[in-house]
């Protein structure tokens, strides 16, 4: 199955991803007016501490530790990808503390969480994060 | 092969998940003392606030016992089981075989003598859908409740009745609230937080007697109430594998294979006992999360595959009327803590390794920390200053992290 994958090595830094993935969620067509001013709630971060950067989002495990942990059944696996039913989700925050890669975050309302599935609404193919990193530092590759 | 599973909680669903990653073909029967499809146990509270409904707090689709080949007999109630004949007799006095038999039976609410209690009309345990139906009858604006025990139990059913009820007083014996999870000034923020929210504590008390509609506190205050709600623990349900003759210690005992001391008899969930590798203990670690993963190691295991669930720790992620607490492993060693008044944070260290933390109101990306628990991950190799002030993966060294994120071709 593809996967997004990083390559630290090439991550400016520049939380592009983010913002992208953050405009992905909105009905907008303009980036900056969709985000401009306000608090974004991307499902991929990068982290950086000095000259290192790079982006963790869900690496849609084979033995995911939040499915198998969600009280309520709302995170399940479905064709390899780890999908969040927002509705049937009570926010209780287990899979944030299960998740070994921070890779899943509370919702803009704090009552749900949220978690990248690799932009299967936008059906382009490709993830958005992917798409548009300008250095190519994030791919979408089936490395098995 | 003929699979019987006793419990239609995360246990049993596991355990039927873990059979069909290998067995996709063989009749799987559920028995239940409840006439429910699956449900998610801990959304009971959820139901009485109306964040969620019967269809919505299912833990599995509507389909899902067609789809896995699953026959559910409920509500029925198991007797015992014959180990040699191999079979489990039910109360309606049916006899069902079995190749493959796994003990999912949950607990039950513990409560303990009390004087008067008898003399009490409207008094509620609340851990099944049939416990929260019937409180939820007797909820009316101007009722009074009184609840014996402030730990996770109670005090997830005072916030789900809160906006319904005119008062919520809450006793326990422990000094602190959630004395099982929380230390003093974890559970102190979460306490003053209720307690903003109108509940009442009554802590280092119990009730010495009661009188219908009043309760008597060992130190002499009276409460008036009109809802009795009693939350003072679990007892894991052991009697079939006990008198089945096997081996019990606080809850069934089992290997990391899931299996009971009895041959061909497996145990999950809350019901049983089994290693906290953060503490090295054997314990009752009744979480959800743990139930599932033991169900599902077992379901494996009895399909003829082989899997080990060798690294549950306790695990709690809680939320109380707008507060997180987030909590894993063990609390013994050497402690980091972090209080900005708004963020609290506790880490326990011991042997170069993450025994335990207490995180309230800051969960951003806390698996990491569970993730170093469970795994024993040597802290020398980690970056703990960064850490500890933030998780991330950048506190790991670069190999490591190429290792976890999957390289780069």
């Amino acid at each position: 199955m593809k996967r997004v994958y990083v390559n630290e090595k090439w991550c400016l830094g520049c939380h592009l991803c983010e913002y992208y993935c953050a405009f992905t969620q909105t009905d907008k067509t303009d980036m900056a007016y969709a985000l401009r001013g306000r608090k974004i709630f991307p499902m991929i971060s990068v982290e950086d501490s000095g000259a290192v950067h790079f982006a963790v989002n869900c690496r849609h495990c084979a033995e995911p530790l939040c499915v198998k942990g969600c009280i309520t059944g709302a995170l399940s696996i479905q064709d390899g990808v780890v999908r969040l039913d927002q509705e049937r989700c009570i926010g209780c925050f287990t899979c944030i503390l299960s998740c070994p890669y921070g890779a899943i975050s509370p919702a803009e309302d704090g009552h749900a969480v949220q978690k990248c599935e690799l932009c299967l609404s936008t059906n382009e193919g490709v993830p958005q994060c992917v798409k548009n990193c300008p250095n190519a530092a994030i791919v979408f590759e089936d490395r098995g | 092969m003929k699979y019987v599973i006793i419990g239609n909680s995360a246990a049993g669903i596991g355990c039927v998940e873990g059979i069909r990653q290998t067995d996709k073909d063989s009749e799987i029967i559920i028995i239940s003392d409840e006439p429910y499809h699956t449900y998610s146990r801990p959304l009971i509270s959820y139901l009485l606030c109306g964040k969620t409904n019967e269809q919505a707090m299912k833990y599995r689709g509507d389909s899902f016992y067609t789809e896995n080949n699953v026959t559910l007999l409920a509500p029925e109630r198991a007797a015992s089981i014959d180990v040699s004949g191999k079979t489990v007799l039910l109360e309606s006095g049916k006899t069902i075989p079995y190749d493959k038999l796994l003990i999912g039976t949950g607990s039950s609410p513990l409560i303990p003598p009390m004087n008067g209690l008898d003399t009490v009309t409207n008094k509620f345990t609340f851990m099944s859908l049939d416990d929260a139906k019937a409180l939820e009858r007797v909820l009316e604006a101007d009722r009074r409740v009184l609840i014996i025990g402030a730990g996770l139990i109670g005090l997830k059913c005072a916030e789900g009745i809160m906006d319904r009820v005119k008062s919520i007083e809450a006793v326990d014996l422990a000094p602190r609230v959630l004395s099982s999870i929380l230390d003093d000034t974890g559970a102190g923020i979460i306490q003053r937080h209720l307690e903003k929210k109108g509940l009442i504590f009554h802590l280092n008390q119990r009730v010495d007697m009661f009188d219908k509609n009043r309760a008597i506190l060992k130190d002499g205050a009276h409460i008036q109430f009109d809802i009795l709600i009693l939350a003072v623990g679990v007892r894991p349900s052991v009697g079939l594998v006990k008198d089945a003759g096997g081996e019990i210690g606080r809850a069934i005992k089992i290997n990391a294979q899931m299996e009971t001391s009895l041959s061909d008899v497996y145990a999950a969930g809350d019901c049983t006992e089994s290693l906290d590798v953060s503490s090295r203990e054997n314990k009752v670690m009744a979480l959800l999360p743990n139930a599932y993963m033991q169900g599902e190691c077992a379901g494996v295991n009895m399909a003829g595959g082989s899997k080990a669930f060798d690294n549950a720790i306790p695990l709690n992620a809680i939320g109380f009327l707008g507060s997180h607490v987030l909590t894993a492993g063990t609390y013994a060693g050497e402690v980091h803590t972090e209080y900005s008044g708004k963020i609290y944070k506790k880490f326990f260290c011991a042997d170069n390794r993450l025994s335990g933390f207490i995180l309230i109101d800051c969960v951003e990306k806390a698996g990491i920390y569970t993730n170093l628990v469970r795994t024993r991950t040597p802290l020398d190799t980690l970056d703990t200053e960064l850490l500890f002030r933030r998780p991330g993966l950048i506190a790991f060294m670069g190999v490591e992290r190429k290792a976890m994120l999957g390289g780069v071709r």
